[in-house]
This record gives C-alpha cells, sequence and structure tokens, in this order.
C-alpha cells in the first residue's frame, strides 16, 4: 500500500540483475530520462568478473540540483534477482527507510544484508509479467516501477527508451513501451519512496557525459591530434571514444601493441609537431616510466591520462583509488621534473585535460593527467562547460640566420627553447634521451648537466600556472585539503555545514607537480583544523603534503584506499565528531 | 640510366653527414653504413630536412647524431614505435630507423614483429653484429650459440632466431641482407628499401671489430643471393628459411599496401563531437 | 673478373674522379677515427694521405677540359668490393694502428687502382679512354714505389702492437 511520500532534493537508488538481464541499459535510459526531464544525476555500475551474464547493479543518484559525489544512502534498491547480490552489499548503505523490491519467484536466495536488514519489502513477479507481454522484458517493468515510484515523467521516459531502441525496430519499442506501463501499473502495491520535485522542464545548456569521455572531450578541444593506444581498464571508453572522433576533425589514432609502444609512438607523434596523447591506468603507466623520462630529457610534449582503479599490481581493475600518486610524482629514472595534474570531477575531466595539453605543450614536458574510476566510469549530468582559452602553442623554431647553428636546448631565461618540427630547414637536430650540451650534442660534462638539469626544472617553476592550481570552496578556519574524485563528497558535506557550527572550506589540488607550495601555504593561512581526505591505504596524500610544506603535527587524516566510495556523510561526521560515522 | 644522362643529385653524401664525429671503434663496419645510408640519401634527392634517422639503443643507435637529418636517439629497443608515431602523424617525412641486433631483436623483438605487421612506410635497417657491443660482449639473439662470453660462459646455448624469417612472416613489405664490406652494393640496397612502401627490413652485417674478431672472416662468407626478389610468400619463406645467413640482395619484395591513416583531413568540428553530449 | 668496359671518356672521368674523392673521403674519414681514438700519429699521416688524394681530384678536373663529368649512382661504378679501389678499407683500421699498418692499407689501395686502371687501359675500344687510363696507370704505380719508399721508414712493428691492457668500457 502505498503512502504519502516526501519530496527529496536527491534520491539514489539501485538496479540490479543478472544474466543478461539488461539493468545497466535500463540505468542508462533511466539517467537519459531523468536529464531530459531536467533533473541532474551520477550513474556508477558494479559488475561480477564475467565478460557476459554476470551480476551486475547500476547505481543512480538523481536530484534536482547537480551532484557529483555517490550517496550516503539508497532509498530504492530493486533487484530482477538475487543472483550474487551480495557481491553489492558493500556498495549499498540502506536503512530502515530504504524500499528494496525483489523478483517474486527469487525470494528463496534473498541475501541476508535484505533479510535481516531494516529495509522496507516489496515483491513483483517480474518473471511472470514479463512473459505475459510479447518480447517483454523484465527490465523494462522495473524501469516503469520505478518512474512512478520517484515521478519520473512520462514522455522523458519514453523518449530515452525510443532513443535507446531505435535501432532495434518499432517492434522492440512496443514491447519495451508495453513493458514499462505494467511497471508502472504495479507501482501503486509497493511502499512508497520519496520523489524528485517535478523539474521545470528540459533546462538548455546541460550535457550527459562520462568523465572518460569528458577526457577525451578535453584533449581534442585543446589540440591533440594524434593518440597512440593499448587498451586497459578503466581507460579504454577514452581511447574509444577518441578514436572516431579524431577522424572526424582530422586527427588520427593507432593502436599500439603494449604500453611501450603507446607511449612511445606518441612522443614520435608529438616530436613531429603534432600534440600528442595516450590512456591508461596504473600497471600501464608503469610500463610508460621510461619513455616518459625520455620525454623529459628530449624535451617533448606528450599527455598521458590515467585511470587511477585498485592496486596494487593488477589489483582492483573496476574500482577506484588514488594510489597511483606516488608513481605519477617519484618513477621517472633520475630527477625528471615534469607535470602531474588532475580532474576533481567528471565536468572537470574536460578542463584539466584540455589545460593538461596547453601545459605539456607550452612547457615541452609530458603532463600527467591523474583521473580514476569513479570518474571515468560514471556518467553525469553536468552544465555545459566554457569555452576556454587553453590550447597547444608550441614555441617552434625558425631556420637559423646564415652562420649561427640552431641550439634545441639553449640555456633560456625562461627554459623554454624554441622546439624545430621536423620538415624546418637548417635546424635539424637530434632529440636526446641522453644528457646534452645546448646543441644537442651528447655530454657527460658537468657544466652541461647543470645547466640542462637547472633549465627544465625553470621552465616549470617559472611558470604562471594563475588560479588553476586548485578549487578553493567555502569558508571557515576548519579546512579539508584533498584532490581528485575525493573532491566531490568533500563539496557535498561543505554544503551540509555551512549553515552549522562547523563551517568548513575546502582546497582541492588540481596541479601537483610542480608542487604549488606559496600558493598552498598561502591558502592555509588562517586554518585552526585541518582534514587531509584521500583514497589511499598508505597516505600518499599526506606524504606529498608534508614533503612539501610544513603541516603542523596535528593534522588529522582520512585516508581510506578503495574499493568502497568516500561519501559526504563520512565527510560530514568527521569534522564534527572527529571520526567519520 | 647511362652514365651522360644522370643528373647530380642535389646533396652529396657528404651534406647529410652532420660534423661530430663518430666515436666508433676504428674497423667498426657502421662507418661504411653510414656511408650507404648517406649515399642513398644523396641518390634520392631527399632534401636533409625531410628525412628523420631514429634509434633506440646501442652502438649502431648513435647514428643519428652523425647525420645531418632530423633524429631521435630514443631508448632501448623502442626505435620502432617512436618512428612510426613519426611517419603517422607525419606522412611528408622520409623515415629511416637503425638499431643492433640486440635493441632490435631482444628488447624490441615484440616491436620488429608488430613493425612488420604494421606495414607503415618506413625503412628499418639493423646493422647485426651477433653481439651487444655497448655493453662489452653479451651474446644477442642471433649469436652462435657456442660463442664465449663473460655473461654466459662457453656460450648461451641457445639458437639464433632467423630475423628475415620472422619479418616475412610478420607481414614485412621488403626484406634484403647486406654487408658493411660493400658500401656501393649496400647503399643501393638502401635506396630500394626507402622507395619500396610499407615496411622495408634491410638486416645489414657489420662486424664488430672489438668483439667479433672473428667477423673478419665474413667478407668471405657473403655472397650475392643472385635471385629475383620474389613476392610470392611460399617462394619467400623456403628461401629464408633454407638461408645460410650471408646471402646479399633484395631477397623479398612484396605488394601490401602501405598502411597510412588518413591525417589532416576533417569533416566535422569540435562543436559537432560536443553536439552529441548535449541535452 | 669481368665488366670492365669503359669507352667513352665521359665515364672514364666520372670514374677516375669518384676513384680519388672517395680515396680522399675515406682518408680524412679515417683521420678522424684516430684523432677521436688519440692515435694522432697515424692520424696525421691519414690526413696527409688525403691531402694527397685531394691534389689528384684536381689533375683528373683539368683533364675534363672544362666538360661536365657525368654522375653515375655510386652501386653503377664499374668496381668490385663496393668501393673506390683506391679507397682504403676502413674495417681494416685498427685503433692501435701504427704508421706502418696506416701505409700497408694505402700501398694495398694504390695496388688496386693500378690494377683498374690498366685493365680498363687493356680492354677500352676508345682511343682517348685508353692513353688517360694508362696515364693513370702509370701514375698509380709510382705512388706505389713512393709508399714501398716511405715504409722503409716504418717497418713492421713486434707482435704485440695491438696489446691494450685495458678493458673495454662500458658507456651506456
Amino acid at each position: 500500500m502505498t503512502q504519502p511520500s516526501g519530496k527529496t532534493k536527491s534520491l539514489s537508488l539501485v538496479l540490479a540483475g543478472s544474466g543478461g538481464s539488461g539493468v545497466i541499459t535500463a540505468g542508462n535510459m533511466l539517467l537519459a530520462a531523468a536529464a531530459k526531464a531536467g533533473w541532474y544525476g551520477l550513474m556508477t555500475r558494479s559488475a561480477g568478473p564475467q565478460i557476459r551474464g554476470g551480476e551486475a547493479a547500476a547505481l543512480l543518484r538523481l536530484s534536482s540540483e547537480p551532484v557529483s559525489a555517490q550517496p550516503d544512502r539508497y532509498d530504492l534498491i530493486i533487484a530482477l534477482d538475487w543472483q550474487n547480490v551480495q557481491r553489492f552489499s558493500d556498495e549499498m548503505p540502506i536503512d530502515a527507510e530504504t524500499v528494496i523490491i525483489g523478483d517474486v519467484s527469487a525470494a528463496k536466495n534473498t541475501p541476508e544484508f535484505v533479510t535481516e536488514g531494516p529495509a522496507q519489502r516489496g515483491d513483483i513477479d517480474f518473471k511472470t509479467m514479463s512473459k505475459a507481454i510479447k518480447g517483454g522484458r523484465p527490465n523494462m517493468i522495473a524501469l516503469g516501477t520505478i518512474a512512478a515510484l520517484i515521478g519520473l515523467p512520462d514522455d522523458a521516459l519514453d523518449a530515452a527508451l525510443v532513443a535507446s531502441l531505435s535501432k532495434r525496430g518499432e517492434e522492440a519499442i512496443a514491447a519495451s513501451r508495453a513493458g514499462v506501463e505494467a511497471g508502472r501499473a504495479i507501482a501503486a502495491e509497493m511502499p512508497a519512496t520519496p520523489s524528485l520535485p517535478a523539474p521545470e522542464g528540459e533546462k538548455t545548456g546541460r550535457w550527459l557525459i562520462s568523465g572518460n569521455e569528458a577526457a577525451g572531450l578535453g584533449a581534442i578541444r585543446g589540440g591533440v591530434r594524434f593518440v597512440a593506444a593499448y587498451p586497459i581498464t578503466p581507460a579504454t571508453e577514452i581511447l574509444e571514444w577518441m578514436s572516431p572522433a579524431l577522424t572526424k576533425i582530422g586527427g588520427v589514432l593507432v593502436q599500439a601493441e603494449d604500453e611501450l609502444a603507446s607511449i612511445n609512438m606518441a612522443i614520435g607523434g608529438s616530436y613531429g609537431g603534432v600534440p600528442a596523447l595516450t590512456a591508461t591506468s596504473g600497471p600501464g603507466l608503469a610500463l610508460m616510466t621510461e619513455a616518459i623520462g625520455l620525454a623529459v630529457a628530449s624535451e617533448v610534449p606528450v599527455v598521458i591520462v590515467d585511470v587511477m582503479r585498485g592496486g596494487p599490481s593488477t589489483g582492483i581493475p573496476t574500482k577506484s583509488e588514488q594510489s597511483d600518486l606516488n608513481m605519477a610524482l617519484y618513477a621517472l629514472p633520475g630527477d625528471a621534473p615534469h607535470i602531474v595534474v588532475a580532474p576533481n570531477s567528471i565536468s572537470d575531466c574536460i578542463f584539466t585535460t584540455q589545460w593538461s595539453v596547453h601545459l605539456a605543450e607550452a612547457l615541452q614536458t609530458p603532463a600527467i593527467v591523474l583521473s580514476d574510476q569513479a570518474l571515468g566510469q560514471a556518467k553525469s549530468v553536468i552544465a555545459a562547460p566554457a569555452d576556454i582559452a587553453f590550447f597547444a602553442q608550441r614555441e617552434t623554431a625558425v631556420t637559423p640566420a646564415e652562420g649561427e647553428v640552431y641550439q634545441r636546448y639553449a640555456d633560456t631565461g625562461s627554459g623554454v627553447s624554441p622546439m624545430a618540427v621536423p620538415g624546418t630547414p637548417g635546424c635539424t637536430y637530434t632529440a636526446d634521451g641522453l644528457e646534452h650540451n645546448p646543441r644537442g650534442t651528447p655530454s657527460g660534462a658537468a657544466t652541461d648537466h647543470n645547466i640542462q638539469l637547472d633549465k627544465r626544472q625553470r621552465k616549470l617553476d617559472s611558470y604562471d600556472y594563475g588560479q588553476h592550481w586548485a578549487e578553493q570552496e567555502g569558508e571557515g578556519d576548519t579546512v579539508v585539503l584533498t584532490w581528485g574524485s575525493c573532491t566531490g563528497p568533500v563539496r557535498e558535506a561543505l554544503e551540509h555545514l555551512a549553515g552549522t557550527d562547523h563551517k568548513t572550506r575546502m582546497i582541492s589540488l588540481r596541479l601537483l607537480m610542480p608542487a604549488p607550495k606559496e600558493q598552498l601555504i598561502k591558502a592555509l593561512e588562517g586554518a585552526k583544523r585541518l582534514i587531509v581526505v584521500e583514497q589511499t591505504h598508505s597516505g600518499q596524500f599526506m606524504g606529498y603534503l608534508r614533503t612539501n610544506i610544513d603541516l603542523p603535527r596535528d593534522v588529522e587524516h582520512y585516508c581510506i584506499p578503495g574499493p568502497l566510495p568516500i561519501r559526504p556523510g563520512d565527510i560530514e561526521a568527521l569534522v564534527k565528531e572527529g571520526t567519520p560515522s | 640510366m647511362t652514365a651522360e644522362t644522370a643528373t647530380a643529385p642535389k646533396h652529396s653524401p657528404r651534406d647529410y653527414k652532420s660534423d661530430i664525429k663518430p666515436v666508433w671503434c676504428p674497423g667498426c663496419g657502421d662507418y661504411s653504413v653510414l656511408g650507404s645510408i648517406t649515399k642513398a640519401f644523396s641518390e634520392l634527392n631527399l632534401d636533409p630536412e625531410n628525412v628523420a634517422v631514429i634509434s633506440g639503443i646501442g652502438c649502431s643507435s648513435r647514428i643519428p647524431a652523425y647525420t645531418d637529418c632530423y633524429g631521435f636517439h630514443g631508448v632501448h629497443g623502442r626505435s620502432l614505435p617512436l618512428a612510426t608515431g613519426l611517419k603517422v602523424a607525419r606522412p611528408d617525412m622520409t623515415v629511416l630507423v637503425a638499431s643492433g641486433d640486440g635493441d632490435g631483436f631482444s628488447i624490441g623483438g615484440n616491436h620488429f614483429m608488430h613493425a612488420c605487421r604494421r606495414n607503415v612506410d618506413l625503412t628499418y635497417v639493423v646493422m647485426d653484429n651477433r653481439v651487444y657491443g655497448m655493453t662489452k660482449g653479451q651474446a644477442s639473439p642471433t649469436t652462435e650459440p657456442d660463442w664465449d662470453n663473460a655473461l654466459t660462459p662457453g656460450g648461451s646455448g641457445i639458437s639464433p632466431f632467423r630475423p628475415l624469417v620472422i619479418a616475412l612472416a610478420a607481414g614485412a613489405n621488403f626484406i634484403a641482407r647486406g654487408f658493411s664490406g660493400d658500401q656501393n652494393g649496400t647503399a643501393r640496397l638502401l635506396k630500394e628499401a626507402i622507395e619500396h612502401p610499407g615496411f622495408s627490413f634491410v638486416q645489414i652485417l657489420s662486424p664488430c671489430v672489438t668483439f667479433r674478431p672473428d667477423q673478419k672472416e665474413w667478407k668471405d662468407e657473403v655472397h650475392d643471393a643472385a635471385v629475383d626478389p620474389t613476392d610470392d610468400l611460399g617462394r619467400a619463406a623456403r628461401r629464408l628459411m633454407t638461408d645460410d645467413g650471408f646471402n646479399t640482395g633484395v631477397l623479398y619484395r612484396g605488394q601490401r599496401e602501405a598502411y597510412q591513416p588518413p591525417i589532416g583531413e576533417a569533416s566535422a568540428s569540435v562543436s559537432d563531437l560536443e553536439g552529441k553530449f548535449a541535452l | 673478373m669481368s665488366k670492365l668496359d669503359i669507352n667513352n671518356k665521359g665515364e672514364f672521368l666520372a670514374h677516375a674522379h669518384a676513384l680519388e674523392a672517395e680515396a680522399a673521403a675515406q682518408y680524412a674519414d679515417l683521420a678522424e677515427q684516430m684523432d677521436v681514438h688519440n692515435n694522432p700519429e697515424v692520424a696525421d699521416l691519414f690526413r696527409k694521405l688525403a691531402e694527397i688524394e685531394g691534389k689528384h681530384i684536381g689533375k683528373i678536373d683539368d683533364k675534363a677540359g672544362g666538360e661536365a663529368i657525368p654522375h653515375i649512382p655510386p652501386w653503377e661504378y664499374k668496381w668490385e668490393g663496393g668501393q673506390s679501389p683506391e679507397a682504403p678499407v676502413e674495417m681494416e683500421a685498427h685503433y692501435m694502428m701504427t704508421p706502418h699498418h696506416a701505409l700497408q692499407m694505402a700501398l694495398k689501395a694504390e695496388e688496386r687502382a693500378a690494377d683498374f686502371f690498366q685493365r680498363i687501359a687493356d680492354h677500352t675500344t676508345d682511343d682517348q679512354v685508353r692513353a688517360l687510363s694508362a696515364e693513370m696507370a702509370e701514375e698509380e704505380r709510382e705512388h706505389i714505389q713512393w709508399l714501398h719508399e716511405w715504409l722503409k721508414k716504418y717497418p713492421e712493428p713486434d707482435q704485440d702492437w695491438d696489446e691494450d691492457m685495458d678493458p673495454p668500457m662500458l658507456q651506456e
């Protein structure tokens, strides 16, 4: 029996099922429908290790306002079956208000966290109902039930359905519509969930995009036109999105035989004058470190996106963590200064990747972009990003005057020396990983080594990064220091704390190398309480901070490794009570 | 072409040499290979700024600095992907890749196979002296199994493989072998290799005077294969599998089309791409 | 040895020019190799030989009498051994070689050159070529004599001339 439900700003739900039940497709449709209706949303997926037929869950958070964090709890869980859903139980915090609906026929498989838990229960006979419809499928019925429970407008869901199924033909659309109808009808018999306020209609200027797509787009906006690709979870989608995109805008993607090849190809393409990129995850970045060092020594621009995943080694490929920080900063042989930046949201994947192309090209150096699985493989509704003026602007060399010899690695004041594009007469040079003199001839002399080491450091240190080194939000003398995908939950916690006695502000670092020490010290002025938040086991970010600035002894440290997301409630409790919830 | 009708090239071979003096041991075959390469460039009328010489690490890989073309002295074993990236991004450049038997066939082995398969228009010159010279004399993938050395005393005990057969099986479009003692003959092979589309592989037997003084005998062991370069895979396979390692000449000339995805031809704008995300 | 038919002046001069030019270049190259490998005595000797060959180029160009010497692709020269007969064989060099060895290299080169020109003279059907070639052959024989004289100052060294107590150096 339904009860009158309350309106809520944000609503979170899970749709789970296995063996080809299509819950991810249904989840995607739901997000697209919500977006069309004018809501915001964030969707992630969890799955078992099987390639097909495995247990899967679509986790959605829908809201009338932009959302960038996983929820503290779920309002609704619908399981088409209970096969192995226990696997996901850690990711679905529930309480007494949660409504859990399962398939009647699977009742005896209901996992413990449901049967022993506090949630309200309901059952729907998805299987029988779907059999009653020609071409009917349980996931469409569930979709209809969800739509009715949360107040999703009919036309938005229908539009999303048609868009998703149009390739399958009219019969598939008709069958799905019938399923949705049946699902709507049965919702009346379920416990009530909160619903979202009626959206004000389609808002313009919004996009539906994943973090990986955003990174790819940012790169292209920045001027990347050559990509070398080797697939790896969870970065492959960047490369797969970029491949046809590059062809359309006059660029090219080449598939490499391994990561050793992909990074070297990118460097070769860049040496030829074309801004270049590759994307990978932790294990791939480990293979690339030698060549990234080559790019540092030979001063060749290149962008490497690392979509971090659970480590160490093969780790947890489908989950997120921030534990490649040390490798990105310190894994290159020798003293090899370079750029490391990190996007702090799905939307920021566009800006930060675009900025990294500009930095790499302006400073003739590799730029590592530390994204992660939480951003990369999540889809979100975002405000359409502004056009920004960061794009590839490499300082190139011209044919020298008669009698002058081109000095590729000239010791300039800024540290940046003009880079000849192959084909330019009179400035032939050999780029080299060997230490060299200003002309580029290999040299082991002390003076030359010192000059070049200073040059490569100076060019990064003397560059003006502007205000983009960090995002700073909120007010208060409690400061949360964080980076990357932890920013979303911290930001949301700050919103909840804003009206309380625990006003808190956040500094989320975007530029990690060169370390923005002075800016950070200045930003920390007046802080009475400092909390560092990161998603690693060994506290890599804390180590980075202590290496670069003097931190007080009593800094609090919220340091949790993957695979579970950090939630706003944990941060809020930490600020208020000193321990996470 | 008769002596009267050939026009003098724009640049002499010397124009492709830089003023940096090579540090190879006197007696090293690589001096002659440099001569062959520059002669080939000269006869092809290439402008030095439109040529790139890409290498890995090793004695032979020092070669880019000794040329006055664009060059990249990369990391060990990775000359081929470096060159592939350059050529795909800049199809207008002539790209020559230089390597040795260690750099090219050991650490670079995987890239060797895939470069043959990918068939980008590159010319790959491997100066094969059956030893790791730069690191003072260890066995390489083409070293005889009983060659005594410090790292594997008494010899590695492992048979060498046949790089030309691997090249054929992996899809190389042009396969030749030269000998550094025949500078002009090798120059001709290189000219043909550069002209031939797709991936051209030229193994140049280039003796190491310091670690393999026994290779002085090579000048008596090499011989012109005196065959037509076949384009028949079966015939080539048989020829290369039964080859004694000293047949010189063009041994295989294939008809595969070079891999060169188009670059620079836009059919859409960045805002078109962005439009796909708009709600 | 076959294929030594050269029956026109232009082709002959092209060969003669390249024969000397490549020899000069090769001696200059060897001089640099000796510089880099800290063998100044032999470096100077090779430099001298390069200079001498350079002068020969001038004499050949004079014989062209203002006519352009045609260009021939390097592999179409009618000599065996892959390079100019008069050029020293670089692979016979050694970083510790002595003037004796250098002069031996030069001697063999001059002998090859003399033989080359003589065979042309013997087989050509062209009178001008025969005269020029015979002249060159004779000049080469003078050089051979002169090298023999020079060699008297540098007898064969002891057995251990190439003994280097230091092992090779690791570089990269």
